[in-house]
């Protein structure tokens, strides 16, 4: 008796810890849990289907090992022994046969998901779609609006219901571009060019990192993603166009400089190209005096 | 290039440490290491050490130094674990907590390094070595010196990661050091050569350790034991050794090829010149991801053997356990893409990708379901590998569900690199890996020292542990979720995560008290010896071979090899007890004699990590040559064994039942 007493504490005890716990978790704001453009969402109930399959199996592996550790425990004389049974055709087929079932399923939605998801894939939209084209730089990100003209640092503005067409590589060491809410994440490198397309739901601003650590400044390296309303964008590129500073080849060199926690800045001008010329930059033949200063024949490629 | 540039490499005066925290570790650590060596010296306890340990080929003195060099790593890398709960506890917002970003990043970076290549890599070698040779009926491995110079180049690595206290800097790039912020361009101090160089002699020591373990399992069973009749930790440790013979090497180019980005200017990763990052990740996911399994394997071998033990039945779907094994192994090597999904590979590679990991779910399982109908109609003895083993089933099937997730590509896209992924892998390692070796150890302690842990202090430890486990790493799923990224030396307020950080922090601390009871287990156990003396040879009712020589075993192991018929060889021959014990038949054999080559090699190998770290070539070369030198002088030397007669055997196996008589 002594030891189902101890037992019921034991698991009163968990529940109670459960139970605190899950409400602690249910006031808290969960980004990816609370998902704000089609991606986001997407991925969010991708993970909820794969949470329920796999608690099929871990529900009754849970119960099985309370129930068989309990039953089975060296002082209960009642429970059966059977110290030479090995082997059972029929049990094993079972426990064989029932996660072959279910991954079987999850493949499925795991193929089709993942083409659907596919990062590089274009949104299909009515609405005629934004790019924006991404350099993650030491240690701040750089947005450029290849179609206004204008580019940003570390602040990002489209309009809601909007596809955006994020192109993204890096003038740094890799990073991760990632909006929790709306969906992500890719990585940001050098001399390539990856994509990503999202498109928000609801106004707000989001919050957007870095996920991969990229150097001393990495933690700072944030980002606001605002989605707007198609009239409020439309003001905020009039108010950028306005900035004084332009996007030149010695701006940008000023700009790819190491800084930690660089403030939001605006560009009304950006030079033509420039975003193919940082991704091409580090496909131009070493030059020899370059040895791992990028900075040299980076100038080389820019001219 | 002058003079003591030449004699001095990189080397000067700065490379002693200035930063506070850096200098209390050097200054701790070093204080730590005299006081060693004085006590060592007023015990008058040199000669023993060097005669009865350093020089040891017996797999179960080299064996218990793994163990002790792992359990010591364990506290260092846990230092770390402190450090890093401290410092996400506290900087928040304009706070900077306790370090600067560099030296926090110089700190998780080790502590992945450690906790993965010098404590379970040597924690999971160090069982190897004790058990295995006992348990196939062996009395030695197949290549008794090779198996001490691994160790020692286990040990050179394990000074080398820790000389960065003292001399220079460590690697701030995280424990794998993916380029190009590992490339000199962004990383132009000493510290990812110290990563490369201390990764790259203890890899080679794991890969010779790997070809020994796997010709001592195919060549050295004793008569009888088919491959099918072999124990099951053996199984798991035959697989696990092919892996590491596929893998390692994998490591050791990717390491060389680094180091030549670094210091001749080459461009294998590097983001211009035609160099490809992306191929690093690629090669170093190539060994990684097999590394994972590499010391998850034997620990469910581990397990095997302690719940067949515990719940004195035999293993339930031994052929199906041999199967799930094979399977693991085999998919292990074609899954690594799944820690880059984030690439930007095309879909049909992540599906792939995707779709073979979730697929290794299906032998793990089945073997937590055999774990489990072992245990059904058994005669559970909840003794602490017991506990440990409950613990893992709990994490360890939550943590594959985990695993399920993060293999969609679709839902990895919006976890990858947060701290859900951080909690995911560490409730594989620590259930599945960690408390699998406590519980080996704890299983396996009597045969090798001839006493019983306390259990009762064991059983403490793995309930902190456990509980302390699900307060560490369940915020660290929820902080995940919430968007928090990996790696942050700090962080906003306005993110919501304090309180979370710091539940995590005291779950830390728990686990804390976890490692506490573990040292008052020894220490009382220790203290108690005599009276915890295992004078049967056979304190848990055992199955294996293992259990039929006396307790601790003989540097010999065994006195006359037994002959094996069945699967539990032991156990059945306890069931049908034999008319009288027959007068066992001794005949002479040879065992190899000491030396203390492997220590000199480990040695020269400390100075070939050095002097390439630092660019003190002379000594790098020169100490190279010293190696090749050593090798040749040792293996032209045809005196390398001695023969124990049998009359001598004879002598030592009354002197063992005397002991046991008197015990």
């Amino acid at each position: 008796m002594h030891k189902k007493l101890r037992l019921a504490l034991i698991i009163l005890l968990a529940a109670s810890f459960i139970g605190v716990a899950a409400w602690y978790i249910s006031t808290l704001p969960i980004a990816v849990l609370n998902p704000q453009g089609i991606i986001a969402t997407k991925q969010y109930n991708l993970l909820v289907f794969t949470t329920l399959l796999g608690l099929v199996v871990v529900i009754p592996v849970f119960i099985m090992a309370i129930v068989i550790a309990w039953r089975y425990r060296e002082g209960n004389h009642k429970a059966r022994y059977t110290p030479d049974v090995s082997t059972n055709k029929l049990a094993e087929t079972i426990w064989w046969g029932i996660p072959i079932v279910l991954i079987l399923i999850l493949s499925i939605v795991t193929w089709t998901s993942t083409h659907d998801l596919d990062p590089h894939k274009p949104l299909v939209s009515d609405v005629p779609a934004i790019n924006i084209q991404v350099v993650a730089l030491d240690w701040k990100w750089l947005f450029i609006y290849p179609d206004q003209g204008i580019a940003t640092v570390n602040f990002v503005q489209f309009p809601v219901n909007t596809p955006v067409n994020f192109s993204i590589t890096a003038d740094a060491p890799m990073n991760s571009f990632w909006m929790p809410q709306l969906g992500g994440q890719i990585y940001a490198m050098a001399g390539m060019t990856t994509q990503l397309h999202i498109s928000a739901d609801a106004p707000g601003d989001y919050r957007g990192v870095s996920a991969n650590i990229s150097g001393e400044g990495f933690a700072d390296m944030k980002f606001t993603a605002r989605a707007s309303s198609q009239t409020e964008f439309t003001q905020w590129l009039k108010t950028a166009k306005a900035a004084p500073q332009h996007l030149d080849t010695t701006a940008y060199e000023a700009l790819r400089q190491q800084s930690i926690a660089n403030p939001v800045a605006y560009y009304s001008h950006t030079e033509r190209g420039l975003y193919d010329t940082i991704v091409m930059k580090y496909m131009m033949p070493a030059s020899e005096d370059s040895e791992s200063t990028g900075m040299q024949h980076q100038h080389e490629g820019m001219h | 290039m002058n003079l003591l540039e030449i004699i001095l490499g990189k080397l000067s005066i700065d490379a002693l440490p200035h930063e506070s925290v850096t200098l209390g570790a050097g200054i701790g650590m070093t204080l730590g290491l005299l006081g060693l060596i004085g006590f060592v010296t007023y015990k008058k306890r040199w000669t023993w050490l060097w005669k009865e340990w350093f020089t040891s080929l017996d797999p179960k003195k080299i064996g218990t130094m793994y163990l002790i060099v792992g359990g010591l790593m364990m506290l260092r890398g846990f230092a770390d674990v402190i450090m890093m709960r401290l410092q996400q506890a506290l900087a928040v917002g304009d706070s900077t907590g306790l370090f600067p970003a560099d030296t926090f990043q110089q700190v998780f970076s080790a502590h992945g390094t450690i906790m993965i290549f010098f404590v379970a890599m040597g924690l999971m070698f160090g069982i190897i070595n004790l058990v295995i040779p006992l348990q196939i009926g062996a009395r030695d491995v197949a290549f008794p010196f090779l198996n001490s110079v691994s160790f020692w180049l286990f040990v050179a690595g394990m000074v080398l990661i820790n000389m960065p206290m003292v001399l220079g800097e460590f690697s701030a790039a995280g424990w794998l050091a993916y380029p190009p912020l590992s490339e000199l361009e962004f990383s132009p101090g000493v510290g990812v050569d110290y990563w490369i160089w201390c990764l790259q002699i203890a890899g080679i020591g794991s890969l010779l350790s790997g070809v020994n373990f796997l010709v001592t399992i195919i060549k050295m069973r004793a008569p009888g034991m088919r491959l099918m009749k072999m124990p099951i930790f053996s199984w798991s440790v035959l697989v696990t050794m092919v892996m590491v013979i596929f893998a390692f090497p994998i490591l050791t180019v990717t390491l060389t090829l680094l180091y030549l980005d670094r210091t001749m200017g080459m461009h294998f990763f590097t983001a211009d010149g035609g160099g490809n990052m992306m191929m690093y990740v690629n090669l170093i996911w190539a060994w990684g991801h097999p590394e994972v399994y590499i010391l998850v394997l034997p620990a469910f071998g581990i397990f095997s053997e302690v719940v067949a033990t515990f719940s004195r039945k035999r293993l339930f779907g031994y052929v199906s356990m041999v199967w799930a094994l094979f399977a693991i192994a085999f998919f292990s090597f074609i899954v690594w893409l799944h820690h880059f999904f984030t690439m930007g590979a095309g879909a049909g590679v992540n599906a792939f990708f995707g779709i073979m990991t979730m697929i290794i779910g299906i032998p793990t399982g089945v073997k937590i379901f055999n774990w489990l109908f072992t245990m059904f109609r058994g005669r559970i003895a909840f003794t602490s590998p017991m506990i440990w083993f409950m613990g893992f089933v709990f994490l360890f099937t939550l943590g594959g569900m985990t695993g399920v997730m993060l293999a969609v590509p679709g839902i990895d896209y919006q976890v990858h690199n947060s701290l859900f992924l951080v909690a995911h892998f560490h409730t594989m390692i620590i259930s599945g890996v960690v408390f699998g070796f406590f519980a080996g150890i704890t299983y396996w302690f009597p045969k090798i020292f001839g006493f019983t842990l306390h259990d009762g202090w064991g059983k403490i430890a793995a309930w902190l542990w456990s509980v302390g486990f699900v307060l560490a790493f369940g915020p660290l799923f929820v902080l995940g979720l919430m968007g928090a990224t990996r790696r942050l030396n700090h962080y906003d307020e306005s993110t919501g995560w304090q309180t979370l950080f710091i539940v995590a922090g005291v779950g830390a601390a728990i686990i804390g008290l976890g490692v506490l009871a573990q040292l008052i287990q020894i220490f009382v156990s220790v203290k108690a010896r005599h009276a915890r003396r295992d004078t049967t040879g056979d304190p848990w009712n055992g199955r294996t071979l293992e259990w039929s020589t006396v307790s601790p075993a003989p540097h010999y192991n065994y006195a006359v090899i037994p002959t094996v018929s069945e699967r539990d060889p032991f156990w059945e021959a306890k069931q049908r007890p034999s008319a009288a014990a027959k007068h066992p038949l001794y005949t002479d054999f040879t065992m190899p004699k000491n030396t203390g080559v492997g220590v000199i090699i480990g040695a020269l190998s400390i100075a070939v990590g050095f002097g390439a770290v630092w660019h003190i070539w002379w000594l790098a070369i020169a100490a190279t040559l010293a190696i090749i030198i050593t090798l040749i002088i040792r293996l032209s030397d045809d005196e390398t064994e001695y023969t124990i007669t049998a009359a001598e055997i004879e002598q030592l196996e009354i002197q063992h039942s005397h002991k046991e008589h008197h015990a």
